[in-house]
C-alpha cells in the first residue's frame, strides 16, 4: 500500500477550478495544522473502513425485511439464521445501490464475485461471513472532500451485516456478562464497505469525509445515514510517521466509533499513544484496539498474531457477479446530485466568488438538503444572497418545516427583503409564521402585522426622539457604557412596533455619538 | 414390473391414479415392510408413520375428488437424512444435529409432495455424507440387504438399502464424491448423480457445496428417470440451480445404442477388482452387440481426482459445518464462556471422520497454504473438465465401474481411511467436473453380491445417459435369464 497525497492532480476541469480547488486546499491545509494537537514533527497518517448499511426492503440473501428497532427475531428465515440446507440468493437491489455508491465515488464498477470469512462468532449465523474479497465490486476511486482536498478510496464492496449481541449481567460489561442475548434482525443486512486509501492527515479532516461521505451515501439513496442506528459504522486506521518520511508507520486498526466525536477523539488519543510510543520505544505494534468512550481511550483487543485467520476462499454458493452495461448505465443514471455539485451550483448563483460566511452557508444549505429550496426560489426572482442567508439561518432552524416550504412562498419574502419592503426583523417574523403554518402569504402576513419597512428618514426622526427622551443614559452611552445600545434598540423598536431595521438603528445610533 | 417382480414405482403411482389401489394400502404396506425388516437392516434413522398415512388419505382424497394426484401419486419414498423435512427431524446421523427439527421442507422434498409422492421416513447416512460405508453414523450402521455382515456403501447407505430390500420403490440420496452411486452399485439398484445444477440444493444440509448433488434411488433405470424428472428443475432459491426446464429422461428409454460412441474408459476398469472389470468389459461387449460403436479409451487426468477431491471437499465442509457451534440449534455443551462451548459443543457432537476432514479443510484453506491445496486442486478440477471435454468429442458417453469392489465387511475399512476413501475412485471425477453419472446393476462378483456399471455423459446429457443405461439395463436382464437366481443369494 502506498500513501497517495492529498493533491488535486489528475482532477478534472477547468484552470480556474483547479486554482480555486488548490486555493482551498492550502487553506485547509494551514488550518489543519493549526487544528493538531499532535507535536509539529509528527504526521498524522489515517485510513477508514466505512461500513455502510444498504436502505433496501429486503436483506442481502433473503427475503427478510431489512428494518431497525423491530422486535427482535422477528425478521428472520432459515437463511439469514444459517439453518442446516438454507442458500443465499442475492438481492439484485442491494448491487444495484453498491454500482451506486461506486459511481458516486468515481469508482471502477467491475465483475465481482463473493468469498466467504470465516471466524467464529454467535451473533454470525453461518460462523462465516459472505463478503467480497479479490473482486470487489467497485475499486479506486476518491471523493473530494468540502475544504477542497481529496482523499482516495481503495475499493467499496459488498458483504452482509451479523447479528447484535447484547450481554447480559450486572455490570453490562463483556466479560462480567452472565449471558449474552442475540437479535438476527440484523444478520443479513446488506453493507457497503467503503476502504479509504491512507490519505487522511489530521482527525478533523477524517470527520470531515466521514460527514461528506455520510452525505454522498444519502444523495446516491443508498443510505439514510444514520449513525446513531448504527446504518454507518466507522473503524479507522491510525498510523503516525515523522514528517517528510516516505514510509507508513506500523498502523493499528481502531474499532466501536460511533459518532464523529468518537472518531475525532479516538484518532487524537491514538495518535498521541502512538507518537509516545515511538518517542519511548521506536515501535509501535500492530494491534486492533477499541475506543472505549466513556474512558476516552483506546484499549487492545487483539494482537497481528491473535489475528484471525479468515480462510477466505470463493462463496460456492454464488454465481459471479457481471451487472451488464445496461444495468450499469442505470445505476449511474440513478446517482442524484452529489453534494459537491450542489454546494458549487448554489455558490454559482452568488455571481461572484463566495465570501468565508458564504462559504459556510453554502455547507449549511446543503447538509440540509435546502439547496433545491434556494435554487427554485432564485430562479423565481429572490436575491441569491439574501435567500442563502435566510436558508443558512431561519429555515435551517427548523428543518422539518423548511423542507415542506414553497420556493414561491420562502422566495417571495426573500423578495419584499431584497426590495426594502421588509426588514431583516420582519422578514424574520414572517418566515417564522410561514414555518408554524405550515405555509401562507407572506404579503398578507406582512400586511396583518403592519409591516412595512421605515424609511431612512423616519428612522433617524425615531430614534433622535428616544435619544431626547432619555439624555442620561445617552450620556453614559456617549461615554463608552456600550451595554446601553441594547436599550436604546429596544425603545426605538418599542416606538416603531417592531418595523425598525436592528442594524439600521445600530448604525444611526453611532452616527449621532459621533 | 421390476427386474425382481417387485411393482415399480411407475405401476404402482398408475393404480393408485386409477384407483386401483389406495395409496393407504400402498402406505401401509411399506411400513409394515420396515416395521418387519429394517431392525435387522437399520436403514432408517425416522420413521413417519402417521405423517406418511395422512398423506397418503391426502392423496387418495383427491383421487376420489377427481383430482391429479401427481406422478407419484402414493408412491412411498425414503429420504437420506441430510435432506430437510419440516417438522420432522432432520440428523445428518449426527449427535450435533440432536433435536432438531428443520422448519422447511427441501425443494425435493415439496416437489415430490406436489407429485403425490409419500414421504415415509428418514435414512441413515455416513455422519454429514463424509464416507463410504454408512458406518460413521453416530446411530450405528446399516447392513447390506442381501448380506448384514456387510456395509451398504455410502454415504446414501440407508436409502439405498431400503430400495435394495424392496422396503420402498423410490429413495433419494446426495452424491458428493459418489454417495449415491457407489452404494447404489453395492445394493444392485439403480442410482444417479445428476448434472450439477439440474436439481436443487435448497434443504440439502451441505457437506462439500461445489459438489453436493441430491439423486435417484430406484430398482429400475425408468422409476429413476421418473423421479429425476420430478425433482429436477429450476429453483429460485438456489443460484447455482440452472435456469432450464427438468430434463425428459423417460423419453430415451426405449431409444437403444445403435450408433453410439461408448468410451471404455481404462482408469475406470484398471484399478477395479477383477470380478468387477469382467462385469464392466462384459457390458461393453454387450452394448457393441447391440450397434454401439464401443473403444476403450484412457483419460489419466481421472487420476487426480481423489486428491483434488480430499482437498476441496475438506475444505469446503469445514465452513460449512461451522455453523454447528451449539447457539441456535442442535446439541450444546456447556462451558464458562462461548469459544470454551463451541469447542466443547463441537467436540462432543461430531465423530472422528467429520472432525478429521473439518482439520484437513481448516489446514488447506489456512494462510499460506491455500495456493498449494486448495488453489491446486481447483486447477487440478479444471485440467479434469478439459480432459473430459476432449474426450467427449470422440465419444457420446463413458463406461466404466461404479465402485473398486462388491459390498466389504463392515469392520473392514473403517481403521484404514485411506482404503475408504479409495471406495469413491470411479464416482469421484463426476462430481470434481459437475457431469452427470448413473449406477446400473450389471451381474454380480464372485461372492454373489451385486456390481454396478457406470454410465458418464457430458454436461446436460441425462437423456443420451438415462439411453444407455435403459439398454444397459435390458442387456443385464438378458444375460440373467438363462439361469435366473444364478450369481444372487
Ligand atoms: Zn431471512
Amino acid at each position: 500500500m502506498s500513501a497517495a497525497g492529498t493533491s488535486a492532480a489528475g482532477a478534472p476541469g477547468t484552470n480556474a477550478d483547479r486554482a480555486n480547488r488548490s486555493d482551498r486546499a492550502d487553506r485547509a491545509d494551514r488550518e489543519r495544522r493549526a487544528d493538531t494537537t499532535e507535536r509539529a514533527e509528527w504526521e498524522t497518517v489515517v485510513g477508514l473502513e466505512v461500513h455502510c448499511e444498504l436502505k433496501t426492503q429486503t436483506k442481502l440473501f433473503c427475503g427478510c425485511k431489512n428494518a431497525f428497532g423491530d422486535e427482535p427475531n422477528t425478521n428472520v428465515c432459515p437463511v439469514c439464521l444459517g439453518l442446516p440446507g438454507s442458500l443465499p440468493v442475492l438481492n439484485a437491489f442491494a448491487v444495484e445501490l453498491a454500482m451506486r455508491i461506486g459511481e458516486a465515488l468515481h469508482c471502477e464498477v467491475r465483475p465481482s464475485s463473493f468469498h466467504r470469512k470465516n471466524y467464529f462468532y454467535p451473533d454470525m449465523p453461518k460462523d462465516f461471513q459472505i463478503s467480497q474479497y479479490d473482486e470487489p465490486i467497485n475499486v479506486g476511486g476518491w471523493l473530494e472532500l468540502p475544504d477542497g482536498s481529496r482523499v482516495g478510496i481503495e475499493r467499496a464492496h459488498l458483504e452482509e451485516d451479523t447479528g447484535k449481541t447484547t450481554h447480559q449481567g450486572e455490570t453490562g460489561r463483556i466479560h462480567a456478562a452472565d449471558y449474552a442475548l442475540v437479535d438476527y434482525n440484523r444478520a443479513g443486512v446488506p453493507l457497503v464497505e467503503i476502504v479509504s486509501r491512507p490519505d487522511i492527515r489530521s482527525s478533523a479532516q477524517a470527520r470531515l469525509y466521514v460527514t461528506e461521505l455520510r452525505a454522498v451515501l444519502v444523495a446516491t439513496g443508498a443510505s439514510d445515514g444514520r449513525m446513531e442506528e448504527g446504518s454507518l459504522r466507522v473503524d479507522a486506521n491510525v498510523s503516525v510517521r515523522r514528517v517528510g518520511a516516505a514510509a507508513l508507520g506500523t498502523r493499528c486498526e481502531v474499532k466501536n466509533l460511533n459518532s464523529l466525536r468518537s472518531l475525532g477523539r479516538a484518532i487524537d488519543y491514538e495518535v498521541a499513544r502512538q507518537v509516545a510510543l515511538v518517542e519511548a520505544t521506536g515501535t509501535v505494534v500492530q494491534e486492533t484496539r477499541h475506543w472505549d468512550e466513556n474512558a476516552g481511550r483506546t484499549v487492545p483487543l487483539r494482537s497481528k498474531e491473535e489475528a484471525f485467520d479468515y480462510r477466505y476462499f470463493p462463496e460456492p454458493d454464488l454465481v459471479p457477479l457481471a451487472p451488464g452495461s445496461d444495468w450499469r448505465a442505470r445505476a449511474a443514471g440513478a446517482v442524484g446530485l452529489l453534494p459537491s455539485a450542489r454546494r458549487e451550483r448554489l455558490a454559482g448563483l452568488l455571481g461572484g466568488a463566495p465570501t468565508p460566511q458564504q462559504v459556510d452557508q453554502v455547507h449549511v444549505v446543503v447538509g440540509q438538503g435546502l439547496d433545491d429550496l434556494v435554487v427554485a426560489a432564485v430562479a423565481k426572482g429572490a436575491p441569491a444572497g439574501l435567500a442563502l442567508v435566510r436558508a443558512a439561518n431561519e429555515l435551517a432552524a427548523d428543518i422539518g418545516a423548511a423542507l415542506a416550504l414553497d420556493a414561491g412562498t420562502f422566495g417571495s419574502v426573500v423578495e419584499m427583503e431584497g426590495r426594502g419592503e421588509l426588514t431583516a426583523t420582519q422578514a424574520k417574523a414572517v418566515l417564522a409564521e410561514l414555518l408554524a403554518a405550515g405555509g401562507g402569504d407572506p404579503a398578507a402576513i406582512a400586511a396583518e402585522r403592519g409591516f412595512e419597512a421605515l424609511s431612512e428618514g423616519s428612522l433617524a426622526a425615531v430614534v433622535q426622539g428616544v435619544v431626547e427622551a432619555h439624555p442620561e443614559e445617552w450620556a453614559r452611552y456617549s461615554a463608552g457604557e456600550e451595554k446601553l445600545a441594547g436599550f436604546f434598540t429596544g425603545q426605538v423598536m418599542r416606538a416603531t412596533g417592531g418595523k425598525a431595521d436592528g442594524k439600521a438603528v445600530a448604525a444611526e445610533l453611532q452616527r449621532l455619538r459621533r | 414390473m421390476t427386474a425382481d417382480g417387485s411393482d415399480s414405482a411407475a405401476a404402482l403411482a398408475d393404480a393408485v391414479r386409477r384407483g386401483e389401489r389406495s395409496a393407504r394400502s400402498v402406505v401401509e404396506a411399506a411400513l409394515g415392510g420396515i416395521a418387519a425388516r429394517d431392525p435387522e437392516l437399520h436403514a432408517f434413522l425416522h420413521v413417519a408413520a402417521d405423517g406418511a398415512r395422512a398423506d397418503a388419505d391426502a392423496v387418495d382424497e383427491k383421487v376420489r375428488a377427481g383430482e391429479d394426484p401427481g406422478p407419484l401419486a402414493g408412491v412411498p419414498v425414503a429420504l437420506k437424512d441430510n435432506l430437510c423435512t419440516r417438522g420432522i427431524p432432520t440428523t445428518c446421523a449426527s449427535r450435533i444435529l440432536e433435536g432438531w427439527r428443520p422448519p422447511y421442507d427441501a425443494t425435493v422434498v415439496t416437489r415430490l409432495r406436489d407429485a403425490g409422492a409419500v414421504v415415509v421416513g428418514k435414512t441413515n447416512l455416513d455422519e454429514f455424507a463424509m464416507g463410504s460405508s454408512t458406518e460413521n453414523s453416530c446411530m450405528g450402521p446399516t447392513r447390506h440387504p442381501m448380506d448384514p455382515s456387510r456395509v451398504p456403501g455410502g454415504s446414501s447407505g440407508g436409502s439405498a438399502a431400503a430400495v435394495g430390500a424392496g422396503l420402498v420403490p423410490l429413495g433419494l440420496g446426495s452424491d458428493t464424491g459418489g454417495s449415491v452411486r457407489q452404494p447404489a452399485a453395492l445394493c444392485g439398484v439403480v442410482g444417479m448423480k445428476p448434472t450439477y445444477g439440474v436439481v436443487s440444493r435448497y434443504g440439502l444440509v451441505a457437506f462439500a457445496s461445489s459438489l453436493d448433488q441430491i439423486g435417484p434411488f430406484a430398482r429400475s433405470v425408468a422409476d429413476a428417470a421418473l423421479l429425476l424428472e420430478v425433482i429436477a428443475g429450476h429453483d429460485p432459491k438456489d443460484s447455482t440451480c440452472l435456469d432450464r426446464p427438468a430434463p425428459e429422461a423417460m423419453r430415451s428409454l426405449d431409444v437403444g445404442v445403435e450408433g453410439l460412441r461408448v468410451g471404455v474408459c481404462e482408469e475406470l476398469v484398471a484399478d477395479t477388482a477383477p470380478d468387477v472389470s469382467r462385469r464392466v468389459r462384459e457390458a461393453a461387449e454387450d452394448l457393441a452387440g447391440t450397434g454401439a460403436l464401443v473403444e476403450e479409451v484412457s483419460v489419466p487426468e481421472m487420476r487426480l481426482g481423489l486428491s483434488a477431491y480430499y482437498l476441496i471437499a475438506p475444505a469446503e465442509a469445514s465452513s460449512n459445518l461451522a455453523r454447528y457451534d451449539g447457539v441456535r440449534y442442535g446439541l450444546r455443551v456447556d462451558a464458562p464462556d462461548v469459544a470454551q462451548m463451541n469447542t466443547a459443543t463441537r467436540t462432543a457432537g461430531f465423530g472422528p471422520e467429520v472432525k478429521r476432514r473439518i482439520m484437513l479443510g481448516t489446514y488447506a484453506l489456512s494462510a499460506g497454504y491455500y495456493d498449494a491445496y486448495y488453489g491446486k486442486a481447483q486447477r487440478v478440477r479444471t485440467l479434469l473438465i478439459r480432459a473430459f471435454d476432449r474426450v467427449y468429442e470422440q465419444f457420446d458417453v463413458l463406461i466404466g465401474a461404479t465402485a473398486p469392489t462388491t459390498a466389504f465387511a463392515i469392520g473392514e475399512r473403517v481403521a484404514d481411511p485411506l482404503t475408504m476413501y479409495l471406495s469413491d475412485v470411479c464416482t469421484i471425477p463426476s462430481n470434481l467436473s459437475g457431469h452427470p453419472a448413473i449406477s446400473v446393476p450389471f451381474g454380480a462378483g464372485d461372492d454373489g453380491l451385486p456390481v454396478g456399471v457406470q454410465v458418464l455423459a457430458p454436461a446436460l446429457c441425462e437423456e443420451r445417459m438415462f439411453q444407455v443405461a435403459a439398454a444397459l439395463e435390458r442387456l443385464a436382464a438378458a444375460r440373467a435369464r438363462p439361469a435366473r437366481g444364478e450369481g444372487r443369494r
